[in-house]
């Protein structure tokens, strides 16, 4: 109570004070040019909204690495990274239109309400103009529509599922990830000339919306190339013990096990299907496998030797050899003495493609920046020649197809790349069946 | 007044005042001044503070008066929200019907759990209510995904029927409102270098949250309050009297069941998302932590401790190493940075770590929560001046 | 029938988890009356005893490879542990391949020293405190000891392997004829948990110290009036459930990889086992235990699941329902413990 006075004391000082600068103003979103957290001094304000808590918090701390290294990159220090090998020569180093660019972070534990919370501070509070981040699919599709009501623009780091730019597609959102559909169209044809066509795939699946547009899009490309599904089951997300759940694969004529899940799950799943003895069994005359169709080289990590041999695909991975990616792994590695995983990867070329099209657009307006987004193609950062469509705000670019190495030498090659899938290969309509159901609206600029 | 006795008159006029300078209190800080991470008053977290401690205060009607620890109140939570974004995407983005259906069908719901889980008291009945609520949280999350949108959280669409509003423009999504006046909608005084937001949303919840303390004063007050109390002290004299107590324990049970759903309906109003994770058993239990950690049965404890456990959440976590640079940049270097490495462990993705701590030092040195932590400063402060006064006798 | 007897066999290894887990508790909550939410920290304390000890077993010297590069075109850093150096190439390997059963003999002075501390450091001053108090404070203490263990490794799961002698299948259906094959480990760890579950109960039932501390739990008072220091042994009873909380959670890690909230993951689950086993009830929680492992494992099954979607889900809490509305103190609890 007694603060109460004293704070009210300040005030009142405070008031007759500085009664000359009484300047009451508009709702904040208004009054400065026509859209939300306009950036009026000489810094802008970047959100990073990861999951700094819970089970993801590795991977949201690798992303921050990424983005505090973007930001870097942006504000000219550091060597440049992949700056130098981008194709649009825009960004010069001197920040983003001449201003230096600052940055929040917050965590999202994960959880959209949580998330939604922590994206409007840094909306409210921190008056950031572009919130990126996020490890779960349910949370970016959360946060891409807090952003669209609020009128700033969101650059969806680590997100798979086919809603994000389906049927929950946003103007103001944009996902430089791959997808499920492109994990299944990617991996079916390495899956057929490994395994054959002649296959009965059993599938477990995390019992949420990832899981089943995961299911969906390997179970119609598997399907295409002849395989059989033989069931589709799903298990409660966090399961821990999912013996319950192998043990029916055994008897149940299967000869490919697919484990459609993330994080925690997909390590607990894969090693306890190895337990079981699932990958010394014959099935059919055939050596039964297993396939992962989400690789996360963190979580690759602590499934350890179990993943050898075990077929997934990933966005990006960093042996690989093009300019760009040696740039990244070069500035990323000598800051932070690791490679980066994937996730750190699609966070810093988000980082650097919202900065790059508020370069080229000249204002940081949403609808600038969606113009300047949208069809938008570059190079240089990693994947080769990428198109970011502007029906869906979804980037077209080429697949990495993995497998566990047979002999890692340390923690972070534990997956090779078999094979780099062309991008024509994973490309889809905008209204294909699995993305149906969407509409991006109209760019919304804030109040 | 509002018939109550004076000093609840006092206090009930204080807590308003508090309520409605909230954005004032809560921003103490200049906007450009180091100190403004503090700064908590924004829309945003104002809204939750008014709306957790909305919930906190209904939670304490049950536990606080009769000692009935429920561990499932997050359902209450979450079915309220759902019916709140139901009712925004099928009938009118007005607010009101939104918390009149939320309100009638987290009773609903708190009726039939209550009156099951009520047959058993202690631990039993905490158990029983904690597996309604996680069977809830587990559904929705997964096979009842087509009326909640499983993970995601129940959203507004563009091609939402809104019966009552008509054919809305197209283009973009429409915010919730109560005739007319957005919830969104801010108004951001600027006095020399402070900046204040006075936000619609705001003081809806805080009108509403004062409401139901009021409610809550009547009946801690009243001879309803009286009976619960008596359940809490020897629930098994009051039976051999012949008294039936469970009407008045599902009574209480299902009135803080509906200023759940309440708070449920405001965080929907205030942000149209409806996620499975509010009804989670960590959900429930911050509602439990929160009354325990403000001061079970007290008035102001639980809004205290609502208030307590956000700002934590959504001060500290966005706390980084850059900004503990910046406060520390004033220290010789070697000294700086580990000052820094030693912060950064309870800030940021540490923040945890923090409200582990407190809530153990808060539960050892102040058992009485929160407000026995006022209390004695109230009465040090009292007691100083007594002691000056006697200090001063002997010179007469 | 195959797969019925392997969901059975899933089912007492999920039974032996959660048994060994919820008798910890009981001896803590049902018998102590101390609502002991970090509980769950402290199986996750044991199991982070065997990642502990195979990381020291995996100190390595470290020694550059000139042939190799790593990642950044440096020569690689090859790394040789120092119990390999040590012992030689055969014994070392063999210390760090059987790094989790020799984790037992470091989480059983590790885990009663961490019993005995939190019980003289904390839970003393709380035994009077109401149960909201306990709950506050343990919580917060679960919280602590999470972010200690989150900051030594990290959030990510980490992968312990079985000794590889146990890491493979065996035929369990051999006898009756039939091909059925089931992972080594979990049949051990079945094993170990009903050696420490019989352990547990026959030093209760046949030492003198079992036998003040049964009476202490029945009556409290009366011992006290008998000249007896309960106190004292009380101790050593949060001890005790520490320590099976710990051999818990060590022998788990090949089957869970052990990550720094899974305390959190079971601390609800054990909770609701203890709960309907009865309160103050050993043998309840035990049978309590293996029958919510046992069902859960039969709901995962697909034709269930057909029936009734999602059950698999729910089918704990939905069990513990119906067994609190039809036996109003769980299976086996004991008048008057926690019921008000």
């Amino acid at each position: 109570m007694s603060n109460k006075f004293s704070r009210r004391g300040v005030l009142k000082s405070g008031a007759i004070a500085g009664s000359g600068l009484l300047l009451p103003t508009y709702l904040r979103a208004e009054s400065h040019s026509g859209f939300t957290n306009a950036p009026t001094g000489s810094e802008v304000v970047f959100g990073f909204n990861v999951p700094q808590t819970g089970p993801y918090s590795e991977e949201g701390l690798d992303e921050l690495r990424a983005f505090q290294l973007a930001v870097e990159h942006l504000n000219g220090e550091g060597d440049g990274g992949m700056l130098n090998t981008f194709s649009s020569k825009a960004l010069d180093g001197a920040g983003i239109l001449g201003k230096k660019v600052t940055f929040v972070t917050g965590d999202t534990q994960t959880k959209s309400d949580v998330a939604r919370a922590s994206a409007q501070s840094m909306i409210q509070k921190d008056g950031a103009v572009m919130i990126t981040g996020g490890s779960s699919s349910g949370v970016a599709v959360a946060v891409q529509g807090l952003c669209q009501e609020a009128g700033v623009i969101f650059m969806a780091a680590l997100t798979h599922s086919n809603d994000t730019t389906g049927k929950d597609r946003k103007a103001n959102g944009f996902r430089h990830f791959f997808n499920a559909y492109m994990s299944g169209a990617a991996l079916a044809p390495v899956l057929g000339s490994a395994y054959g066509t002649e296959r009965r795939a059993y599938h477990l699946t995390a019992d949420y919306t990832w899981g089943w547009t995961q299911e969906e899009s390997i179970a119609a490309s598997t399907e295409a190339l002849g395989w059989q599904t033989v069931e589709k089951v799903r298990t409660p997300v966090g399961a821990g013990d999912f013996s319950s759940y192998i043990a029916p694969v055994l008897n149940s004529g299967a000869d490919v096990l697919i484990l459609n899940h993330y994080g925690g799950d997909m390590v607990n799943s894969l090693s306890q299907a190895v337990q079981f003895g699932l990958r010394d069994k014959m099935v059919n005359g055939k050596q039964f496998e297993i396939v992962v169709p989400l690789y996360s080289e963190l979580m690759a990590a602590g499934a350890g030797s179990n993943i050898q041999g075990v077929y997934g695909s990933m966005n990006w991975n960093w042996q690989l050899q093009d300019a760009g990616t040696q740039a990244f792994v070069k500035s990323f590695g000598e800051k932070y003495g690791r490679p980066p995983s994937n996730a750190a990867h699609t966070s810093y070329v988000q980082t650097l493609l919202y900065a790059d099209a508020v370069t080229r657009a000249g204002t940081f307006n949403p609808c600038g920046v969606v113009e300047a987004l949208e069809d938008f193609e570059f190079d240089g950062m990693g994947n080769g020649p990428v198109l970011y469509r502007g029906a869906d705000h979804q980037c077209f670019k080429d697949v990495l197809v993995m497998k566990g190495a047979e002999n890692p030498t340390n923690e972070y090659d534990t997956l090779e790349i078999v094979e780099t899938t062309p991008r024509a290969q994973v490309e889809y309509e905008p209204d294909h069946p699995m993305f149906a159901g969407g509409d991006l609206g109209q760019c919304n600029p804030g109040a | 007044m509002f018939g109550l006795n004076q000093k609840d008159t006092k206090f009930l006029l204080i807590v308003v005042a508090l309520t409605l300078l909230t954005p004032f209190l809560l921003n103490p800080f200049p906007t450009d001044s180091a100190m403004a991470q503090f700064n908590a008053g924004y829309p945003a977290l104002m809204q939750r503070f008014a709306i957790y401690g909305l919930m906190a205060i209904g939670f304490n009607i049950l536990f606080g008066l009769t000692g009935y620890l429920s561990f499932g109140h997050a359902a209450f939570l979450g079915v309220g929200s759902y019916s709140a974004v139901w009712m925004f995407k099928l009938l009118s983005m007005n607010i009101l019907p939104a918390i009149i259906l939320a309100m009638i069908v987290s009773g609903l719901f708190a009726l039939a759990i209550g009156y099951i889980s009520l047959r058993r008291s202690g631990i039993y009945f905490s158990i029983l209510t904690l597996a309604f609520a996680e069977m809830s949280y587990r559904l929705a999350y997964s096979v009842l995904t087509p009326i909640t949108n499983g993970e995601t959280g129940l959203q507004l669409n563009l091609n939402d029927p809104r019966i009552l509003d008509g054919a809305a423009d197209t283009s973009s999504l429409p915010v919730p409102g109560l005739f007319g006046m957005k919830m969104n909608s801010t108004y951001t005084l600027d006095i020399g270098a402070w900046s204040f937001d006075f936000n619609v949303g705001f003081y809806v919840c805080a009108v509403i949250a004062i409401l139901g303390f009021y409610m809550s004063l009547r009946i801690f007050r009243s001879p309803f309050g009286m009976m619960l109390r008596a359940v809490k002290s020897n629930q098994q004299r009051m039976n051999y009297t012949g008294l039936n107590s469970r009407p008045y324990t599902l009574a209480a049970f299902v009135i803080s069941g509906i200023y759940a759903g309440l708070a449920g309906a405001l965080l929907a109003a205030m942000d149209p998302l409806a996620g499975a994770e509010r009804m989670q058993w960590t959900a429930s239990g911050e509602v439990v932590l929160m009354t325990i950690l403000g001061g079970a049965g007290t008035l102001m404890g639980p809004v205290l401790g609502a208030g307590f456990i956000k700002y934590c959440e959504n001060i500290f976590s966005k706390i980084n190493e850059t900004i503990l640079h910046s406060w520390f940049s004033f220290l010789p270097d070697s000294l700086e940075s580990v000052v820094v490495w030693f912060f950064a462990r309870f800030v940021g993705e540490g923040w945890h770590l923090t409200l582990g701590v407190l809530f153990m030092l808060i539960v050892i040195f102040l058992p009485g929560g929160l407000v026995e932590g006022g209390q004695r400063i109230a009465s040090w402060w009292k007691n100083r001046g007594k002691d000056e006064d006697s200090s001063n006798q002997p010179a007469e | 029938m195959d797969a019925i007897i392997l969901q059975f066999f899933n089912g007492l290894e999920k039974g032996s988890a959660y048994a060994l887990i919820a008798l910890g508790l009981t001896l803590i909550f049902g018998t102590l009356g101390v609502v002991n939410f970090a509980h769950g920290a402290l199986f996750m304390i044991g199991a982070f005893c065997a990642v502990t000890l195979r990381k020291v077993f995996e100190i390595s010297k470290v020694s550059l490879d000139p042939t190799k590069t790593d990642f950044l075109g440096k020569p690689l850093e090859v790394k040789t542990p120092y119990v390999e150096a040590w012992f030689g190439e055969t014994v070392g390997s063999a210390m760090i391949n059987y790094s989790v059963p020799l984790a037992i003999l470091l989480t059983i002075p590790v885990m009663l020293f961490v019993g005995w501390a939190m019980e003289r450091g904390l839970i003393k001053h709380f035994y009077k405190r109401p149960h909201a108090d306990q709950i506050l404070v343990t919580f917060g203490l679960a919280i602590v000891l999470q972010e200690i263990v989150k900051y030594f490794f990290g959030a990510n799961p980490i992968q312990m392997m079985a000794p590889s002698d146990y890491s493979g299948t065996v035929n369990i259906g051999a006898m009756l004829g039939m091909d059925i094959f089931y992972p080594v480990w979990r049949l051990v760890y079945f094993f170990f948990s009903a050696v420490i579950i019989g352990g547990v109960f026959a030093f209760l039932q046949f030492t003198t110290f079992g036998m003040v501390v049964r009476a202490g739990m029945a009556d409290r008072e009366t011992v006290g009036l008998l000249g007896i220091d309960i106190d004292k042994r009380f101790t050593l009873m949060f001890g005790l459930a520490a320590g099976v909380a710990g051999l818990a959670g060590v022998m788990y890690t090949p089957i869970l990889s052990p990550n720094y909230h899974m305390g959190m993951d079971f601390l609800v689950l054990s909770f609701v086992v203890v709960v309907v086993g009865g309160m103050g009830s050993l043998p309840g929680a035990v049978a309590a235990g293996f029958l919510l492992g046992i069902l859960q494992s039969f709901a995962s099954l697909n034709e269930v699941k057909a029936i009734i979607p999602g059950i698999d889900q729910i089918i704990i809490y939905l069990v513990a329902i119906v067994i609190l509305l039809t036996r109003p103190r769980g299976l086996m609890g004991r008048k008057g413990v926690m019921e008000d």
